[in-house]
């Protein structure tokens, strides 16, 4: 006979408010294999854990049950504690009698009734675990980090300064992301570019950097520890090793087209240099907007290229690399400007969002760092900004909080007063949000010293008339209606997920949440791993953040990234499909079906590679025979879980 | 009055969408109807017909499977295999007679606890006015 113990939780009154814990303990004291029942206010504490380590000795229990939180919560804490009494840890189970019981339900008796059920066909299933050894597996021991912008730069540096490989994968032609693009940096003013260029520098001179610009992920495989990764290396046709950054090319180049770093305020060539600190220091084809490239209907670019570095034959390749964690640093994008159309946005040529007036105030935009309008190229003597655009407003646009646009908003503000002397800047906002650590002076700053106007409410309409933006609002503090006659408008556009996000994240299997930002394993314990093991996030993919959140983030995933390369083996669960070779005929059915060609045929039947096995046990529920099941949740166990769950 | 029917339902979610969606139903303390028992599977592939039949033959109202969002399964392609599945199933299912409105398919991500609230609530709104599942039902 199986002795089993079963330890119910009350978690304080989490558990014990709604579910008679008392009586579910009764309950199972009487159960058929049930050893030893007894409830503890808190299981997960050290005496709790104690009560199941003497429960055990002096009981002689061969398994143990907890009915308690979630599994992913504290499913390893009573494993490791079963462990301590010389138990397996395969033979502890847990039952989720809080989430999906008690905190979802009021009636008690029902509640009562309903965790009863589930410690049951916990019990059921443990009966028949068996004692299992975790499979080791070896680690490959370098990395691969998603995105070149300040939080994949600082997640390379961090993994490549432990002495670790990083291939670092940006879809762009340079290394930098938004953060090169911005001026001066809030609270301190720092200028932007000046702190990011000797990381993209040190990124890319680094022995232990692979610098992969210009390329995406394609496709990626395997499991934590054991990555295989193809990265699409689209063509630059320009030989990084001969360019001369003559910049003859882009001179003789007919092609026009807005140029990106510069959002539009400029244009480019379709053979370009993004910005003149690009790493790599190489021009780029943009054979989208080139006339032709096959057959060649253009050429001039070849013809004045005097170090012969213009390869038109450059064909694109795919590379495998194999890693064993992945960081994913995708960044943000700003919310589609054709999403606000009531704010003029792509109407009116001086309507501007937030990134595109970092460029007119940057030494290195297209205006020298003057601001100017951009539709006549005169100074604008009035400026109106306008925070919470597309933020915060969860029936028309975004429901969350961007975070950083009351920040850059108000050093936007400060850096105009600065610049054009005599002229007036206002701010329209639904609440001024500055914590963070100087951030609060800085905003006061702006209004009492730089005589930035606040006006708190929204704008109700922006039109163009007499070559004003007319701007009509409310402010909401003295309840007088405003009406500036401004000459350019900023708005505070929401952040979103990068362009191509929800294509990669499928690719990684790893989740994202409503908005389309990469979901944490845990919102508060577990803020920079995925769900899947082995796979990290950092910076404003996750959620809006600022620089000094991001990077805090990259180095906490470089470091989280660390723990598991830092290995010589891993351990993965050993409850993978196994065959019973009376029953397989061989019809291979399970070979097809298994996601990670685990399975082969060997003798004319299925064998299973335990290394490769994930446990998924599609191929359990394809086989027609049932001769192949995944250990420890195998069609009988879930049988019985079924009769305990109807109250059989 | 006679005391209103509560439908026994069993669910299998997985571990990697559903279940995580309904722990966070749990943590948002949203409340549904406590007529679901659920069993976490690794992967809505999992689940064999058997499982299903199985529930209705011992005595299951109703039987749900939820797993991850098309395109977004934890084993990668797992989900496609159970939606195609459970197709047959509820074919088979009618075939011999039993109202489709008892065998359900949701896709709930981790981050959807709303909709797995939802997703149960109305399962248990449909159920209620079909009464008692005879029709598999092992004879006691």
């Amino acid at each position: 006979m199986k002795r089993t113990g079963v330890f119910i939780c009350h978690c304080g009154i989490n558990i014990a408010r709604t579910v008679d814990v008392k009586k579910v303990a009764e309950e199972l004291a009487n159960y058929p294999g049930v050893a030893h029942s007894e409830d503890y206010i808190y299981m997960c504490s050290d005496p709790g854990q104690n009560k199941i380590i003497d429960a055990i000795k002096e009981n002689n229990l061969d398994r143990v049950v907890v009915s308690c939180c979630s599994p992913t919560l504290h499913e390893t804490t009573f494993r490791n504690a079963c462990k301590a009494a010389g138990l397996n840890q395969y033979l502890c189970e847990i039952g989720n009698i809080r989430e999906q019981c008690s905190w979802v339900h009021e009636d008690r008796e029902k509640a009562t009734e309903k965790a009863i059920k589930i410690t049951k066909s916990t019990v059921q299933r443990l009966l028949r675990n068996e004692a299992l050894e975790p499979i080791s597996v070896p680690v490959t021991r370098r990395s691969l980090v998603i995105g070149g912008g300040i939080a994949g730069i600082q997640s390379a540096l961090d993994l490549a300064n432990s002495g670790y490989e990083v291939v670092l994968v940006e879809r762009s032609p340079s290394i930098g992301g938004h953060m090169i693009q911005l001026s001066e940096t809030f609270p301190t003013l720092d200028c932007s570019q000046c702190i990011l260029t000797p990381k993209m520098v040190e990124a890319s001179k680094h022995p232990n950097i692979k610098l992969m610009t210009y390329s995406e992920v394609e496709d990626v495989s395997g499991y934590v520890g054991n990555f295989k990764v193809k990265i699409r290396k689209k063509p630059t046709y320009v030989d990084p090793n001969k360019c001369v950054l003559c910049d003859e090319c882009s001179k003789v180049c007919p092609v026009v087209v807005p140029d990106e770093f510069d959002l539009g305020l400029t244009g480019r060539n379709a053979i370009y240099i993004p910005f003149p600190q690009a790493i790599p220091a190489t021009y780029t084809l943009d054979s989208k907007n080139c006339p032709g490239l096959v057959p060649i209907a253009c050429g001039k670019c070849a013809d004045v290229c005097e170090a012969g570095a213009i390869d038109f034959d450059m064909k694109e390749e795919i590379i495998e690399e194999e890693v064993g964690t992945i960081i994913t640093a995708t960044g943000f994008d700003l919310y589609g400007k054709e999403n606000m159309a009531e704010y003029g946005y792509g109407k009116y040529a001086d309507v501007l969002d937030g990134l595109q007036f970092e460029r007119l105030l940057s030494a290195s935009g297209p205006t020298g760092g003057k601001v100017l309008r951009p539709s006549d190229h005169k100074v604008p003597k009035e400026v109106v900004f306008i925070q919470c655009s597309g933020s915060r407003d969860p029936e028309m646009h975004c429901a969350y909080c961007s975070k950083i646009c009351c920040m850059y908003t108000a050093k936007h503000a400060m850096l105009y007063q600065h610049n054009v002397h005599g002229g007036q800047s206002y701010v329209f906002y639904i609440d001024i949000r500055s914590g963070g650590k100087g951030y609060e002076e800085f905003v006061q700053r702006a209004v009492e010293d730089d005589g930035v106007v606040y006006l708190r409410g929204k704008v109700s309409k922006i039109f163009e008339e007499d070559n004003k933006i007319k701007v009509w609002g409310v402010d909401t503090l003295t309840g007088k209606n405003i009406e500036i006659d401004a000459d350019m408008v900023v708005l505070a556009m929401a952040m979103r997920p990068s362009d191509g996000m929800s294509e990669l994240t499928k690719k990684l299997k790893i989740a994202v949440d409503k908005d389309g930002f990469l979901s944490e394993a845990h919102p508060k314990l577990k803020p920079v791993e995925s769900v899947t093991a082995g796979m990290f996030l950092a910076g404003a993919a996750q959620a809006p953040k600022d620089i000094p959140e991001a990077v805090a983030q990259a180095s906490g995933a470089a470091a989280k990234a660390i723990t598991i390369l830092s290995q010589e083996q891993l351990y993965h669960s050993p409850a993978v499909a196994e065959v019973n070779l009376n029953l397989c005929t061989g019809c291979g059915m399970c070979v097809d079906v298994c996601p990670y060609d685990a399975i082969s045929l060997e003798d004319g039947k299925a064998a299973v590679n335990d290394v490769l096995c994930e446990g998924c046990g599609t191929c359990a529920a394809t086989c027609l025979r049932a001769a192949i099941q995944t250990r420890n949740l195998t069609p009988l166990q879930v049988h019985e879980m079924i009769k305990a769950s109807l109250g059989g | 009055m006679a005391e209103e029917f509560e439908p026994k339902i069993v669910a299998f979610l997985c571990k990697w969408c559903s279940s995580a969606g309904s722990d966070l139903a749990g943590v948002s303390r949203m409340k549904y109807p406590p007529n679901v028992v659920p069993i976490t599977v690794m992967c809505s592939g999992s689940v064999s017909p058997l499982y299903i039949l199985s529930a209705f033959n011992q005595g299951a109202d109703g039987v749900l499977v939820s797993g991850c969002h098309p395109g977004d399964c934890h084993y990668i392609e797992g989900n496609y295999y159970a939606r195609r599945r459970i197709a047959l199933v509820r074919k088979l299912l009618q075939y011999v007679g039993l109202e489709p409105q008892r065998f359900q398919m949701s896709w709930v991500s981790a981050a959807e606890g709303q909709k797995y609230t939802q997703v149960i609530q109305d399962f248990v709104d449909t159920l209620k006015p079909l009464g008692a599942q005879k029709k598999l039902r092992r004879k006691k």
